[in-house]
């Protein structure tokens, strides 16, 4: 547990609604150095509309995001990835045309120095960057364990295999921060393990802070340092994973209150 | 059999990243590059060059463009037409304004005054996709048509509509007889579609690529939609620019709007959803239905009414080959929806493990 870090993104009263519908009212929470941050709550509670704002997928009507200091009133996915953010995707959104290893070297695009010309004759600048970043990128196969896979197009691969390569794109941005929405939605038991590892070893020995979505209770109770409850757009709960299960008011919306 | 990966080991990813990893590729392509550039200059005629080698080379130049747009980046257009002209008129307006510009550069400047229209007119696909990106594209096409016919000074006040070039050479090699014709087209063929190989295994093209499969996604791992589709754009168009430089100077000669026509798009088009989106052998195959399937019907077909005693006239003959090529069309897209590349590499796959089922 390493939950002392200091604050790296903090979002100060974020509120987003699509016509009359709020999907965030006013939400407030940090998010600290190296630690595993989950944001919990029942279907509908806006928990991947929060992870789209803080990367700039969606813009808030009202809120700021401070990454490091900085302030963005208006984020967008690029400015996030340069930032050193990265994600996952709840339903898989690999580039399904190209090979596993050509889809995690696309997560190295805001490292590739060489131009279009230099790429075009190939021999020199661009093929000395390509070779590099293939080596950065087979240690990222390695660690996935998906080397027998890596010329396959993502298209024929088992949905669980897709889901680490989603990873692996992410992970070849080398973030900072890291969003994962939902990355054990419709695994097996072996599957979430393996990818629980993935994911606390990314974190243990990557340093990389980690921001999370899950369903999973005995999941999210298990890996992450603090526990974000969101409910009808509304934060109802934030703290270390046992307070928030003893916390009347999740209880009351995950179980239902007791009248 | 012969075509095996088998026992080639790489050992530094320097290997595993070359154009042709596998052995047997490199041999073949060095093979037909050796055919083509010093076989087929023995054999053939003036006819098979005129009719069908000279117009496929160029063709598959100009379908390599309209493959890095529609087949890599996803952007579909039908204004390729439009960019071969700007890019055979700007030649034109290159060569006959300054004195002495040598025949490699005026060709080069009709690609760039190409890929600078291609972009402007690539502008309206950060904004709309799809069909409607195609009618936007088909603006271009109806907007260089009527430019070139009704703006006099394009066609440098030529009283009949229609420009000639003559007396092409480089560093003394006249290109005037059909072989040296095909020569210099195959030596641009071989530099782009080399060019094209590279930038599409390379950044760019994973650029391009993800911006086809997923936008979204593609945005959050920092690729710019502007930047990769209007590159895309600018590629293409360059290409296309060049092909359409070299249809007007080499092939026609002399030549006026109606050359580049809407049709010439819809070819284009054609021969990439044909030959394989995504491909670049598949720009070839492409090239090389298109082109040679209606002579060959042209020839084949008067042969069959023979066999069965009919006697087909010439517009019969005309006629029947525009219906038979429609349904071989209709057909291969029903059969392969991923072109004849997808064909090619099924092919190849089930070679590598021949004569073994899996």
């Amino acid at each position: 547990m390493n939950a002392g870090g200091e604050v790296v993104l903090d979002l100060q009263k974020v509120s987003l609604s699509f016509g009359g519908v709020k999907a965030l009212t006013e939400i407030s929470f940090d998010v600290r150095e190296r630690e595993i941050r989950a944001i919990i709550g029942p279907n509908g509670a806006g928990k991947s509309s929060m992870l789209n704002v803080i990367n700039g997928v969606y813009r808030p009507q009202q809120g700021e995001i401070v990454l490091r200091g900085q302030r963005f009133t208006r984020m967008t996915p690029y400015k996030a990835a340069r930032a050193g953010m990265s994600r996952t995707f709840q339903n898989i959104a690999l580039f399904r045309g190209m090979s596993v290893l050509d889809n995690i070297m696309a997560g190295r695009n805001l490292r590739i120095a060489s131009n279009l010309f230099q790429q075009a004759i190939w021999w020199g600048p661009a093929r000395r960057e390509e070779l590099a970043h293939r080596e950065r990128v087979e240690q990222i196969i390695d660690f996935l364990e998906i080397q027998h896979v890596r010329k396959t197009p993502v298209g024929r691969l088992p949905y669980g295999l897709q889901k680490r390569v989603d990873l692996g794109r992410a992970l070849a941005m080398e973030p900072s921060i890291l969003l994962l929405d939902e990355p054990m939605a419709g695994m097996n038991v072996e599957e979430k393990q393996d990818m629980c590892r993935f994911i606390l070893d990314v974190n243990d020995q990557l340093g990389t802070t980690i921001v999370l979505i899950e369903h999973d209770m005995g999941v999210v109770m298990d890996i992450s340092d603090r526990v974000v409850v969101l409910d009808y757009g509304r934060k109802i709960g934030d703290g270390i994973p046992d307070d928030v299960r003893a916390n009347p008011e999740v209880i009351s919306a995950y179980l239902g209150a007791t009248h | 059999m012969l075509y095996r990966e088998n026992g080639q080991f790489k050992t530094t990813y320097a290997a595993d990243q070359q154009t042709f990893p596998i052995a047997q590729d490199r041999w073949a392509i060095l093979a037909i590059l050796a055919f083509a550039f010093l076989g087929v200059p023995l054999f053939v005629d003036e006819y098979l060059l005129r009719a069908i080698l000279i117009p496929f080379l160029i063709l598959s130049l100009a379908a390599l463009g309209v493959n890095i747009l529609v087949g890599y980046c996803g952007q579909i257009t039908l204004g390729a037409g439009a960019f071969m002209a700007v890019g055979a008129y700007a030649a034109y307006n290159f060569h006959i304004r300054i004195e002495g510009l040598p025949l490699l550069l005026t060709l080069l400047f009709g690609g760039v005054a190409a890929a600078l229209v291609g972009i402007v007119f690539g502008i309206p696909s950060l904004r709309v996709r799809g069909l409607y990106l195609a009618v936007a594209t088909l603006a271009a096409q109806f907007l260089t048509d009527w430019v070139f016919l009704r703006v006099p000074w394009f066609t440098n006040y030529s009283s009949s509509g229609s420009v000639s070039v003559a007396n092409l050479q480089i560093l003394g090699w006249q290109i005037a007889e059909p072989i040296d014709k095909y020569l210099f087209c195959l030596s641009w063929l071989t530099v782009f579609a080399l060019l094209a190989k590279n930038m599409t295994r390379c950044a760019a093209g994973r650029q391009w690529m993800a911006i086809r499969d997923m936008d979204v996604a593609a945005e959050v791992i920092g690729i710019r939609p502007m930047v990769a589709k209007l590159s895309a754009f600018a590629v293409s168009s360059f290409f296309v620019g060049i092909a359409g430089a070299l249809w007007g100077f080499v092939h026609l000669a002399s030549w006026e709007p109606a050359a580049f026509s809407v049709d010439r798009s819809f070819q284009l088009l054609f021969m990439v959803i044909i030959g394989g989106l995504g491909s670049i052998m598949g720009s070839f195959f492409g090239a090389a239905f298109i082109v040679v399937l209606p002579i060959a019907l042209n020839q084949f077909l008067p042969a069959l009414g023979r066999l069965l005693g009919v006697t087909v006239s010439t517009a019969g003959v005309a006629h029947a080959e525009l219906i038979v090529f429609g349904v071989l069309i209709v057909f291969f897209l029903i059969k392969e929806p991923h072109g004849l590349a997808r064909l090619w590499s099924t092919g190849k796959e089930k070679l590598r493990l021949w004569p073994f089922p899996h």
